[in-house]
């Protein structure tokens, strides 16, 4: 095959939309949580980025598209360092090999950046940048070799779910995030909850970072979409359409369930349910009608305003809505491709409100619900390892004081508020004395700028 | 002298500065405060969780004046913060032994 500008072009811009989904998050969470552990939020983010860049061309890249050893998991050494895919001969498709290594490890890193949400507050940052590298090492590259290689793609043999049971997961509803919402439930069970989890008001400090992050998310999620086009034609502009129409429609259906349950349609409901809505069209984009992108919206929107209220009736801290979002958003849109899938679509599958029977139906039932499973155990395993080991959560009197003092000795805003969630006392009182400790110091480094 | 404290709703602010000023105080000192009286704060819902915010943002405006205005501050005060609804905030007053203007040096009624 030949490179084809037009389609290079596309993908390396999508691949950089896809990067800024994680900064997205970021504000998405960091908004959510209360001020004392914002720039925690923000961190576990911003280190999956870190942490996960690397691991990627070292060997995840290799593990996700390498050789596919049974449709299980690709040979982590056979692309190592990548070094052998730099020639402008190493091609995939109509692209650079390496505009797909970059593509495919921006959604390495969200998906892991996804999972912060579940632990808020109270994750030892150590810890949890040894998870992102365990866990995407076991879990997402190999599950990403299940669902986003083709054989004879980037290598010969590819992955089972999308060659063997052949499930449709366009962008990845069920890589991305039944993973990360199955990885996220089993993490918040493991550290346990929250101190006064449904008990002390734990309301979202700053409304306008998650409005923000909603709308970075949304903006990103073309790249995330379309761009699994990999190139710049008919596929992503259908994908690009239905993302557009069943995040509108999400939005809206959270906002009529909580109206009619709680009697206001709020910004938190509208952000959730944008998020909802591209959550669940993220398979689907490229195999329903926009009809169908929008009923598929509605259905995200108002089941997944129900299902973050799980949380309560079961008692597991998923703090802000990992499993309410990700992983039922996540389910409704692979579930949906059986039912709303369309012929006329770039898929080309009808679903059984198309005519096609259950035949569609229970591939994606049975990709789903094999990545669950697997996330869910394997992540269990890990987090388990890891709290037994290292320790997965920080001491109690930290996250009463605010897990950024104890992790990152900073603190978000000076604004010295009283009461309302912002700096408690013995934050300001802590954040005092740095202040007046580091005036020493800035004295000296200028005495030294004007003698030397 | 006699320091009259109010707690009012934040948006009746300038109202009360505006008739205040009217009346005649010269300066006063405000700052944001968060309480909550009978009404017991409010709620708000997040995703369907419900939460009562009992701290609800206030304003605290200080004036300190003589004794004989004082009384009728408390009802300019009254007359530009009252809304009728409930949170509309408690005036007090209590009484003031000396003040000092900290530019002069003056003491007593003449340092207001």
């Amino acid at each position: 095959m030949t490179i084809n500008s037009g389609d290079t072009a596309w993908v390396l811009v999508s691949a950089a939309l896809v990067l800024l989904m994680t900064p997205g998050v970021a504000l998405f969470y960091g908004g959510m949580v209360r001020a004392k552990s914002v720039l925690n939020m923000m961190m576990m983010s911003f280190g999956a980025m870190a942490t996960i860049s690397v691991a990627w061309v070292l060997w995840g890249y290799s593990e996700a598209f390498g050789q596919s050893w049974h449709g299980l998991v690709g040979n982590p050494f056979q692309h190592f360092g990548l070094s052998g895919l730099l020639s402008d001969k190493s091609v995939v498709g109509t692209i650079p090999t390496m505009a797909f290594v970059a593509y495919q490890g921006v959604f390495a890193i969200i998906t892991v950046a996804l999972i912060s949400g579940a632990i808020a507050d109270r994750a030892k940052y150590s810890t949890w940048l040894v998870f992102t590298v365990v866990w995407a090492t076991i879990v997402y590259f190999p599950v990403a070799n299940w669902v986003f290689a083709f054989d004879g793609f980037a290598a010969d043999k590819g992955g089972w779910i999308v060659n063997t049971l052949r499930a449709i997961d366009f962008a990845g509803g069920t890589a991305v995030h039944i993973n990360a919402g199955a990885a996220g439930l089993v993490l918040a069970l493991i550290l346990g909850k929250r101190i006064g989890f449904a008990k002390d008001p734990m309301r979202p400090h700053n409304m306008t970072l998650v409005m923000l992050g909603a709308a970075l998310l949304w903006f990103g999620w073309f790249g995330f979409n379309a761009g699994s086009a990999l190139g710049a034609n008919n596929t992503a502009a259908v994908a690009w359409v239905n993302t557009l129409a069943a995040t509108g429609a999400a939005c809206l259906g959270w906002l009529v369930t909580e109206r009619i349950r709680n009697g206001h349609g709020t910004s938190l409901g509208a952000a959730s349910g944008i998020v909802a809505g591209l959550v669940s069209i993220t398979p689907a984009c490229s195999a329903v009608t926009p009809v169908g992108a929008v009923a598929i919206g509605i259905l995200a929107g108002v089941l997944c305003a129900l299902a973050v209220g799980l949380k309560f009736r079961f008692g597991y801290d998923d703090s802000l809505d990992v499993v309410g979002v990700h992983l039922v958003g996540g389910l409704v849109g692979t579930i949906a491709i059986g039912f709303f899938a369309s012929a006329s679509a770039p898929a080309a599958v009808d679903g059984l409100f198309y005519g096609g029977g259950v035949d569609q139906l229970w591939r994606q039932a049975v990709g789903a619900g094999a990545v669950l499973l697997y996330s869910f155990v394997v992540t269990g395993l890990i987090g388990l390892a890891l709290h037994k080991t290292l320790g997965f959560r920080i001491e109690r009197d930290a996250e009463v004081a605010g897990i950024d003092l104890e992790e990152h000795a900073e603190t978000s805003y000076d604004l010295g508020s009283l009461g309302g969630g912002g700096l408690s006392h013995t934050g300001a009182a802590l954040f005092g004395s740095h202040t007046t400790a580091s005036v020493p110091t800035a004295a000296a480094s200028t005495k030294q700028g004007a003698s030397s | 002298m006699r320091l009259v404290t109010a707690i009012i709703k934040p948006f009746k602010l300038d109202e009360v500065k505006q008739a205040l000023e009217a009346f005649g105080v010269t300066g006063m000192t405000v700052s944001e405060a968060s309480g909550y009286g009978r009404q017991r704060g409010h709620s708000e819902v997040y995703r369907g969780a419900e939460y009562t915010v009992d701290f609800v943002p206030k304003v605290r405006v200080e004036v300190v004046v003589d004794d004989v205005d004082a009384p009728d501050v408390v009802i300019v005060i009254l007359k530009a913060a009252q809304t009728g609804r409930i949170g509309d905030g408690k005036i007090w007053t209590v009484a003031v032994e000396d003040v000092t203007r900290v530019r002069t040096g003056e003491r007593g009624p003449g340092a207001l």
